[in-house]
């Protein structure tokens, strides 16, 4: 129940997050979920996308550097509270968050956040069957 | 003048003088020095086929790596009992270059530093702040000694607390300050900062060397402390301090010919230039006992100025130092070669590692960036490992290279490539003009 994200290294400089959406752009790569994460001198771009192997190909291609990072993706109701439940359930059971970010689009009137943790076999396991629902690759780079 | 006899010796004495000297140096490296013994018969040579003075040229070269090689005492050409003090300064790996010095040296050390600080006008009643620093480095004790035996007042606060040295400067009416140039600069701000006016206190002149500085930044101090700003030229290798200085002319540097022999050489093929011609400095000490040196190649570029100095001495003068044959720079008057943070690159496990320095120079500090390409291997989507990353590269390299720096982490193939070798070094300091 594992999630393929692609991280992306960019330099703080004009231009270069345009570049990436347009490389994937004329590849017909999706972009399904982003996230930017921004230092002072330097930013990461995550993304969940249809293809993640053609895009890791495509941006390695153009010079940049790049990675696959292995991520949960959890479907939250989407209602007041939803986001909150999901979490205490988290830390219940000891599972850490490195970072996360929202799916632009919806599962069954669901709402989609991707979840990077810490032990991430651990949580899998942890979470299968428990109150918390994983979508599944085929799923999300679906949606 | 501290020796008028040497420093405005007719040309042919000093000739017949330094002629004399250098036999009995090239003796005594070919009895002491097995390293000496060998590469002189290699090249087929014995102290007896020296003819002359221009036979030097028949000497093999000494280099850097010749120093390392034989770490820590194996070109010394004296009893190591009879050696009372050692110098040291890092090198591109890691290995010190080690000097020695006997009582005698000590003493030919003192009299160059004396001639310098004479020269730039100090005497018994100047109040010297040797701001260099104190150590294995030979700026700070090379000035002491010197100033000691002019019978100047020494004040010798080393280097740091820039605050203190500027309060001690004050208090104590100092009248010559020796430090390197850009912490004269260093000073001059803190001293604004403080609301003190450099150009109110007693201080008339400064000794600046240790690194390369150009000419604006000599009106910059000069108008800043209201002083007269010497360059001084020396290296550990050779003595320290006090191989060569400005006179009140400021238009070259009078060597200490009496006790180094200086030529100037083409830096690809190794022949002599015609004096007057730019190319590498190469000395050979002629009096030195514990770690005599023949015909040691300074990598530092520069010619030498032969007409007459309207300041009475006779020494050839050799032009501010115009660059480097090699790639080395000087950062706030630590030599750093740009090979030490590949070194730590590969520890680090990346194996073709592309990296950048930038130096420039914020305020009137040196600064270093390192800007280092992130390739897959170091990578990962998490700032806080980024930044691990990123902090422990600073420290091993800072570790290193003796110095703080500051790291860059920057996208693959933003550091331009010139016929596939990578632009290693951007220098913002313009040291080397005019």
């Amino acid at each position: 129940m594992k999630i393929r994200e692609i991280a992306v290294f960019l330099e703080n400089k004009s231009g270069r997050l345009a570049q990436v959406t347009r490389i994937l752009g004329t590849n017909g790569i999706n972009i399904r979920a982003l996230s930017l994460a921004d230092t002072a001198d330097f930013g990461i771009l995550r993304l969940i996308v249809n293809e993640p192997a053609k895009a890791l190909a495509v941006l390695r291609e153009a010079g940049f550097t790049v990675r696959t990072t292995e991520v949960i993706a959890v479907e939250v109701p989407d209602c007041p509270g939803g986001l909150a439940g999901v979490l205490q359930e988290l830390e219940t059971k000891g599972i850490n968050i490195e970072y996360m970010y929202a799916f632009v689009g919806k599962a069954e009137e669901k709402a989609i956040v991707i979840f990077r943790v810490e032990e991430i076999e651990r949580a899998v396991e942890l979470l299968t069957g428990s109150q918390v629902r994983l979508l599944p690759e085929s799923k999300v780079y679906q949606i | 003048m501290w020796s008028p006899e040497y420093e405005s010796m007719a040309r042919e004495r000093r000739e017949a003088l330094q002629w004399k000297r250098l036999k009995a140096v090239v003796e005594r490296v070919y009895q002491r020095v097995p390293f000496y013994r060998r590469k002189m018969e290699e090249a087929g040579i014995t102290p007896a086929d020296l003819q002359s003075l221009s036979d030097l040229k028949y000497l093999p070269f000494t280099t850097k790596d010749d120093l390392r090689e034989n770490y820590p005492f194996g070109l010394f050409a004296a009893d190591l009992d009879d050696v009372v003090r050692i110098h040291a300064s890092s090198g591109t790996t890691g290995k010190m270059t080690v000097v020695g010095y006997t009582k005698n040296d000590l003493g030919v050390w003192a009299e160059v530093m004396a001639r310098s600080i004479t020269s730039a006008g100090g005497g018994r009643h100047d109040r010297i702040q040797v701001a260099y620093g104190y150590g294995l480095f030979t700026g700070g004790l090379g000035v002491h000694y010197g100033a000691e035996l002019v019978g100047a007042m020494v004040v010798p606060t080393s280097g740091g607390n820039t605050k203190r040295q500027i309060m001690l400067m004050r208090d104590f009416g100092v009248t010559l300050l020796a430090c390197t140039p850009s912490y004269a600069l260093h000073m001059a701000e803190v001293a604004a900062e403080e609301g003190i006016n450099l150009r109110d206190l007693p201080v008339k002149a400064g000794i600046f060397g240790a690194e390369p500085w150009s000419e604006p930044m000599r009106r910059r101090i000069e108008d800043q402390f209201g002083i007269k700003a010497y360059d001084i030229y020396g290296l550990s290798e050779i003595i320290g301090p006090g191989v060569a200085i400005e006179c009140p002319e400021q238009n070259g540097l009078h060597i200490q010919e009496d006790h180094f022999l200086v030529e100037v050489i083409d830096p690809q093929t190794g022949h002599p230039l015609p004096e007057g011609e730019k190319g590498e400095l190469v000395f050979t000490t002629l009096t030195k006992e514990a770690f005599p040196l023949i015909r040691y190649r300074t990598r530092d570029l520069s010619l030498l100025q032969t007409e007459p100095c309207a300041c009475g001495r006779t020494t050839r003068r050799m032009h501010r130092i115009l660059g480097r044959t090699d790639d080395m720079l000087i950062i706030r008057g630590v030599n750093v070669f740009p090979s030490q943070i590949e070194t730590v690159l590969l520890e680090n496990g990346e194996a073709a590692p592309h990296y950048q320095l930038v130096v420039d120079r914020v305020g009137n500090l040196d600064d270093l960036e390192v800007r280092i390409e992130v390739s897959e291997a170091l990578f990962a989507s998490e700032v806080r490992k980024l930044e691990e990353l990123s902090a422990k590269l600073r420290t091993r390299i800072e570790s290193a290279l003796g110095i703080n720096v500051r790291v860059k982490l920057v996208e693959p193939k933003s550091i331009p490539r010139s016929e596939g070798k990578a632009v290693r070094v951007i220098d913002k300091r313009n040291l080397y003009h005019e």
